[in-house]
């Protein structure tokens, strides 16, 4: 089908028509023929250097003009204006230049609509999509999945359950906007429990309303500490909160850890539906400080060591079910914290890499009928919620069960990560407008000690404006030049909350 | 005798259906529709005891050592010249006694002389085809006693009988005069054309099979895309300006709908092809050079209704297959406003093409699975045969009447092979 132009030249294709007399004709006599050629041969040549001056096929127009038939047909707004854009019928053509060919030719025009040669490129007026029509076919899309989803989806679909415990600093809103996106994307019907440190704010609650999900703001009194070890203790008391809530709330539904800056994928709330009781799921673990310089040192550090050392097996940084070929569970993959010994983050804002705990709660789900006090058909190998004792160390939600071996491993058995772990916190000292809005808007211009950008470009020459007095009596500081950190330094750091604005 | 060959046939019959069982499986739990053509519900139709062909045992220079030069003829999307050999030879209706065929077979491989690109030179193919006919034609009497009327050949290439790649110089040539009476089994379709021969078998495109069973991906994957479409739009190498692949109509598809969020249209090669079929609600088969396409087959294999750009094409098994139902057939000339048409057609309608195209028996008749499968493409041109049965008493020449006329056709065919 897609010829290449090894068997057929350039030359074949223009010489087309020229060509046939002398290849089916054959009855035309010698003489005749050798001048009708010669007399081709120079109209050819002739049309061929005014088609290369001009640009385009003269020939064609000229026959175009002399041969032309009333079924051409000039089309608006031709896209290449140097395209004769016509319809030709090249049988006509054939036939002028070819008194002897064959009859097959005639009979393919006579009674088919379809012709054989060039034809023009429509475009139609407006070449650009239509909105109307794009809706539609949007509706056409959706119910296509609708009708996709009644036959291979599931029949019927449970609540999702989400716990998160957050509190307020300078990324919750970067972390728990994440979250409130992939909530609402969730085709299913969602509760949302948010356990806050340090009581219940308006803050939090702003951001989650903005979810338009049904929304459980619980706070508890105590602030969250400053070290990670100290950190997940908490938390792992804050869930157990909202587990208390599930309980007697009554809520049906599948229970999941959503911690506020973890990363969820959609297929994860597709896969914990088929949840029985119990389910584990495989978690990627982002162990990174997210420190760029620092990454960046690690990486070199550890190519260095990968290249001195011989072979480290490599870590898979998940955290999840291991299980034997029948994909039964046999025990859990947990991440290598060696390689970060002594050298992980132990405050929130460390520079270093934050770890995980041995299991995180975000990679089990359960049914929350487990949690109830009184429930048909809940299996004995789970522990009675009611009578949890904290102070016995619950790290893990293994704890609430009393034979672990009955977890189902979901996700293929683990071999899909379906969500992703991941701790990044800012400076303890960052400072940040509440909400996230500076109202009103800021009048002085700091540089910043430190830019991503290489050059900072000049200030334009309305620096001028910038100089009028001011309300308060804050100093002016030019900024024409990159980072002038003499000036700055002597002001103070940048991080001064008031009117200053951060570039 | 003749009842225990009907106890034959009957236990034929089930182990066909036994093994049907573990047969090419598509479609998994999707509901489907009966599909039934014009010549009625005839896709699962067993030809086995309806016809019986004889092939002719031809020196292995127009077949075996053919394939031996050159192994990719079994790859590329003419090979069902000789994947239709092969079925045969090992087929329940070959006969070996000619006196009771009602269709002889001539294995002759014209479409395996390729470029190094891969792509198959017409030239001597008629050259090839004459002294097969001739052979058979001196060493037998069945081609005489009908002049081959009763007899059947697969032609596979661009247009046919008329062995070549370009459509005017295929319309100058004709279909081969030799070839006048014969049926002809071929992937061109056009009506009112030259190269189609009344009386023609259209088959699909040879498609891999396992290539494309090894692509699936879950059925439940939501279709997202709406219009689907991968491939030239202009053929630089051979047609620079443009307006004469396709007649034009591939680039009108570019150039309207290039900026369309709906249209997932490009030149690339991706490996993801085959699954992102299965992603479309919509694949593009518009005509290239010839009106024909393997991705008619790829989009019924991956349950994308074609959206068939080729005016007055005959499609596979048009007697069998009710294409309007199954695909949207467009005009050349309302290319322009194919978003417009495609976004009126009712969800009804797209949801009941979408039932017709996950029949399986719709997925099996386009394809020619190795060993061959009941229902599939072989079995479709056998029922194809086994309809135009009996032959009509003017098949038969009286001795001596000639009709076919050996020296026609251009000089350079009457040579040798």
């Amino acid at each position: 089908m897609k010829l290449s132009a090894l068997h057929q030249s350039y030359l074949n294709r223009r010489s087309n028509s020229f060509r046939s007399p002398t290849s089916l004709d054959s009855s035309v006599d010698g003489s005749g023929k050798s001048l009708i050629a010669v007399f081709w041969l120079i109209l050819h040549c002739l049309c061929c250097l005014i088609s290369l001056v001009l640009g385009f096929r003269f020939s064609r127009l000229v026959f175009f003009f002399l041969f032309s038939t009333s079924s051409t047909n000039l089309y608006s707004a031709p896209f290449r204006p140097d395209l004769p854009v016509k319809h030709l019928d090249v049988h006509t053509i054939g036939r002028n230049l070819d008194p002897g060919a064959n009859g097959t030719v005639a009979m393919a025009t006579k009674s088919s609509r379809v012709v054989v040669g060039r034809h023009g490129i429509r475009i139609r007026p407006w070449p650009h999509p239509n909105p109307v029509e794009v809706m539609k076919a949007h509706g056409i899309i959706e119910r296509v999945q609708k009708e996709q989803k009644t036959i291979f989806g599931m029949k019927s679909s449970k609540m999702v359950i989400a716990v998160t415990p957050t509190y307020v600093r300078t990324f919750q809103a970067l972390h728990l906007t994440g979250v409130v996106h992939s909530l609402m994307l969730v085709p299913y019907d969602v509760v949302w429990i948010v356990v806050e440190a340090g009581g219940a704010t308006n803050e939090t609650g702003l951001i989650i309303a903005k979810s338009g999900l049904r929304t459980i703001h619980v706070g508890i009194d105590q602030r969250m500490p400053n070290t990670w070890e100290d950190r997940s203790k908490l938390e792992v008391f804050m869930r157990l909160q909202a587990l208390r809530v599930v309980r007697e709330e009554k809520l049906d539904g599948i229970v999941m850890f959503a911690d506020d800056s973890n990363m969820h994928s959609m297929e994860f709330f597709d896969e914990i539906q088929n949840v029985k009781w119990f389910g584990t799921v495989s978690v990627g673990i982002l162990a990174h400080s997210g420190n760029a310089e620092e990454m960046v040192m690690s990486m070199d550090k550890r190519k260095e060591m990968e290249k001195e050392e011989e072979e480290e097996s490599s870590s898979l940084p998940v955290q999840g079910p291991a299980c034997n070929s029948t994909d039964q569970l046999i025990g859990w993959h947990i991440f290598n914290t060696l390689p970060y010994a002594g050298k992980s983050a132990v405050y929130i804002d460390d520079v270093a890499a934050v770890l995980p705990q041995k299991l995180e709660w975000s990679g089990f789900v359960l049914n929350s009928r487990l949690l109830w006090e009184e429930a048909e058909n809940k299996p004995e190998w789970v522990k009675d919620f009611g009578s949890l004792n904290e102070n016995e160390g619950v790290d893990s939600p293994l704890s609430l069960l009393k034979d672990p071996s009955m977890v189902e491993p979901l996700g293929s058995c683990g071999r899909q990560v379906l969500l992703w772990w991941l701790r990044v916190e800012a400076r303890a000292d960052s400072k940040f407008p509440p909400g996230w809005i500076i109202d009103p808007p800021l009048e002085i211009t700091v540089a910043a000690k430190r830019t991503p950008w290489p050059d900072v470009p000049p200030e334009p020459p309305t620096k001028k404006k910038d100089q009028m007095p001011l309300s308060q009596g804050n100093t002016v500081v030019k900024s024409s030049s990159p980072p002038d950190t003499a000036n700055i330094t002597s002001n103070g750091e940048e991080n001064k909350t008031g009117k200053i604005r951060l570039r | 005798m003749k009842l225990s060959s009907w106890v034959l046939i009957f236990l034929l019959c089930n182990l066909t259906f036994l093994s049907s069982i573990s047969a090419f499986r598509l479609s998994r739990s999707q509901p489907t529709e009966r599909i039934s053509g014009s010549a009625g519900d005839v896709l699962e139709d067993n030809p086995v005891g309806r016809l019986k062909v004889f092939v002719y045992e031809l020196p292995s220079k127009y077949n075996k050592k053919i394939l031996q030069k050159d192994p990719r003829c079994l790859n590329h999307m003419f090979a069902a010249e000789i994947y239709m050999q092969r079925f045969l030879l090992s087929s329940p209706v070959r006969t070996l006694n000619p006196e009771e065929a009602d269709w002889f077979y001539v294995p002759v491989y014209t479409t395996c002389d390729l470029t190094p690109n891969g792509l198959p030179l017409p030239f001597k193919s008629p050259r090839m085809m004459r002294s097969a006919i001739q052979l058979i034609a001196s060493n037998w009497p069945y081609w005489n006693r009908t002049e081959g009327a009763d007899h059947f050949f697969v032609v596979p290439h661009d247009f046919g009988a008329c062995f070549h790649y370009q459509e005017e110089k295929a319309i100058g040539r004709g279909i081969l005069p030799l070839l006048q009476r014969a049926t002809l089994v071929q992937t061109f379709g056009q009506r009112n054309h030259v190269c189609l021969k009344e009386g023609s078998i259209t088959v699909p495109p040879y498609a891999p099979p396992q290539k494309m069973q090894s692509h699936l991906i879950p059925e439940k994957t939501p279709r997202s895309i709406f219009v689907y479409f991968r491939g030239l739009f202009y053929d630089v190498g051979n047609d620079p300006e443009g307006g004469y692949y396709a007649r034009g109509a591939r680039a009108a598809v570019w150039e309207n709908f290039k900026d369309n969020p709906l249209f997932d249209i490009s030149t690339e090669h991706p490996t993801t092809y085959y699954e992102d079929m299965q992603r479309a609600i919509f694949c593009l088969c518009p005509l290239g050079w010839a009106p024909w396409s393997p991705r008619l087959v790829e989009a019924v294999i991956f349950g994308c209704i074609p959206v068939i750009i080729a005016d007055d094409i005959v499609l596979p098994f048009a007697d069998a297959i009710p294409w309007e139902d199954i695909g949207v057939f467009v005009d050349e000339k309302d290319v322009p406003y194919l978003d417009t048409i495609l976004t009126s057609i009712p969800p009804e309608v797209i949801l009941r093409k979408q039932r017709l195209l996950a029949n399986p028996s719709m997925k099996q008749a386009m394809l020619f699975p190795q060993p061959a499968q009941p229902g599939d493409a072989f079995h479709q041109v056998l029922n194809g045969l086994a309809r135009k049965l009996p032959h009509e008493r003017s098949v038969y020449l009286r001795p001596g009447e000639k009709l076919l006329n050996w020296t026609a056709g251009p000089v350079a065919d009457l040579k040798p092979w």
